[in-house]
């Protein structure tokens, strides 16, 4: 079953189409990354997504349940979660431990079941130790991780990450991103992850690259990422290693394009030997 | 500077008062209230200072820290204490000018009155030392929930109350970061008299305002895909609650002094007569 389908979308917020005659389809446990430059449509998605908007035109499914449906409202929250931008913007209680308890309290299950909600959910994001700490106190990337355990304790299929990084440090934006796919890859969890950081997209199974409310790339990471001279005019620019690699071709090293570290100093090595050869 | 103003004033020990049932603790206040009205002579206000004594000393709270909040009605209890010297209608009268005249009842009294002020203002800031703001919610939600039968929105209240006090660290941080910006382009906050003062936070209150209601937008985001449904119940689960607030041993115990207190200040108001 697909987790996610968009059937020939389109949403405006009252003047131009914000998502235009869009279709996309997301697998069960796939990663997908979703990139775009500002006002490319991509957080408009992620919102249509659990029915917070509702398409003008075109239709769309979570799990074959209708989003335009009222009644069907609820069960695809319980199974989509979203995690927003603003770390400071989305806890609703002064504690962590009742932050993480609103949404199980929401969906109503029973005291003893929402203490186990919570211990699961702190331990997958690696924020046991702050049960009992107060949000306020907490880093920025603490505070999207409590965040992240928030919508957890849900235990949704699909996760979303509207931006969930881009206000955050290197290093919260790391801790962040090594969550995010160990819940992918361990607990076979769906991630869309809605960004505008390349090099997080290369931990996704699958890129989709949005303007103007329209896809208009598709295809792995690495695929995406070889048609560079694309990407910059849709104002996206290529992570830090694919332009090394770039360079290294344009000054005379025939390297590989490669968007791994490892390899790319491999081949380095290697175009380096046979040259002195 | 703005992130030193604690808000409430929890004073965290741990300590018999400090885990009492925060229910136990609002019912005790709104008791005690009723005790310092109903104590009518100064062996009543005895007791009543007696168990205020008592639980400060179980609460392991500075007393000069208690004697802080005595500060903010000073002037107030002063004020009332000259008015009730000057115009109480007493019968031995000491000195007299014009429609003036000072008694012996008239300073009795006020005296009377100070202290009751006192205490009453005394034993709720204990209330807030002992209590975090959180547990205060939580016990006046619990206590406010006979209001659902009236189906007054008990449940959502307190969620308010809840969002209210987590807002308030953001705010304050907020706050510095516009007051900083709008410093870094040459406004003066310090100087001025009042008039210009009070002209100079309009531009802070401005983009606060803005951003408070764009972070209330997202937060309504967050909670709806958090599925809050609020009132709309169409297809959603009844809400449950995780915290519970569990009456212990130790609020018996407390009870128990309460009941000591009442009975004392109904006694001594029985047997010992009025004030004059």
């Amino acid at each position: 079953m697909n987790a996610i389908e968009f059937h020939n979308v389109s949403f405006s917020y009252g003047g131009s189409f914000a998502i235009r005659n869009l279709s996309l389809t997301v697998g069960e446990g796939e990663f997908i990354a979703v990139l775009g430059h500002n006002g490319s449509g991509k957080s408009t998605l992620a919102r249509l997504c659990n029915g917070l908007l509702e398409p003008d035109e075109g239709w769309i499914d979570i799990f074959s349940l209708s989003v335009g449906k009222r009644r069907n409202l609820f069960t695809i929250r319980k199974n989509v979660g979203i995690v927003f931008q603003n770390p400071d913007n989305q806890a609703v209680a002064s504690i962590v431990e009742d932050d993480i308890a609103f949404g199980a309290e929401n969906i109503g299950l029973a005291r003893e079941e929402i203490g186990r909600r919570i211990d699961f959910a702190l331990k997958a994001v690696g924020m046991e130790a702050y049960r009992h700490a107060a949000c306020s106190r907490l880093s920025g990337g603490q505070k999207q991780r409590v965040a992240i355990a928030g919508v957890l304790a849900l235990d949704p299929k699909v996760l979303i990450l509207d931006e969930a990084t881009a206000m955050l440090d290197p290093r919260g934006r790391r801790e962040v991103m090594d969550i995010v796919t160990r819940l992918n890859r361990e607990q076979g969890r769906t991630v869309v992850l809605i960004t505008h950081f390349m090099e997080e997209a290369l931990r996704a199974d699958r890129a989709v690259v949005m303007n103007r409310g329209e896809i208009v790339m598709q295809g792995t990471p690495s695929d995406i990422f070889e048609r560079h001279e694309e990407l910059i005019t849709y104002n996206l620019a290529l992570p830090r290693i694919g332009c090394i690699c770039e360079a290294l071709k344009q000054g005379g090293l025939p390297v590989g394009a490669t968007l791994d570290e490892e390899k790319l100093a491999e081949e380095i090595a290697q175009c380096l030997s046979r040259q002195n050869d | 500077m703005l992130k030193d103003v604690s808000f409430g004033q929890y004073y965290p020990v741990d300590s018999f008062v400090h885990k009492l049932d925060p229910r136990f603790k609002l019912l005790c206040l709104i008791a005690y209230i009723a005790m310092i009205f109903v104590a009518a002579n100064f062996y009543g206000l005895a007791v009543c200072a007696a168990f205020f004594l008592l639980a400060v000393a179980a609460s392991r709270v500075p007393f000069r820290k208690i004697m802080r909040s005595v500060k903010g009605i000073l002037f107030i209890a002063a004020f009332s204490a000259v008015l009730n010297v000057f115009f109480y209608r007493g019968e031995t009268v000491y000195a007299e000018w014009g429609i003036f005249r000072i008694t012996y009842e008239g300073i009795i009294f006020s005296i009377f009155l100070v202290v009751r002020l006192f205490l009453l203002v005394m034993f709720s800031s204990l209330l807030t030392y002992t209590t975090t703001p959180m547990a205060l919610t939580d016990g006046l939600e619990n206590l406010l929930t006979p209001l659902k039968l009236l189906r007054l929105p008990v449940r959502e209240f307190a969620l308010v109350m809840s969002i209210t006090l987590r807002m308030i660290p953001t705010l304050m941080d907020e706050t510095e970061r516009i007051m900083n910006a709008q410093r870094a382009r040459g406004a003066d906050f310090e100087s001025g008299g009042l008039i210009k003062r009070v002209r100079a936070i309009v531009p802070i209150l401005i983009p606060l305002m803005t951003s408070a209601l764009r972070r209330a937008d997202e937060l309504g985001d967050a909670m709806d895909s958090r599925c809050y449904m609020g009132t709309y119940t169409a297809g959603a689960a009844k809400r449950t609650k995780y915290k519970k607030l569990a009456f212990t041993r130790r609020d018996l115990i407390g009870l128990l002094f309460a009941g000591a207190l009442i009975a004392g200040v109904i006694l001594t108001k029985v047997y010992l007569g009025s004030l004059l």
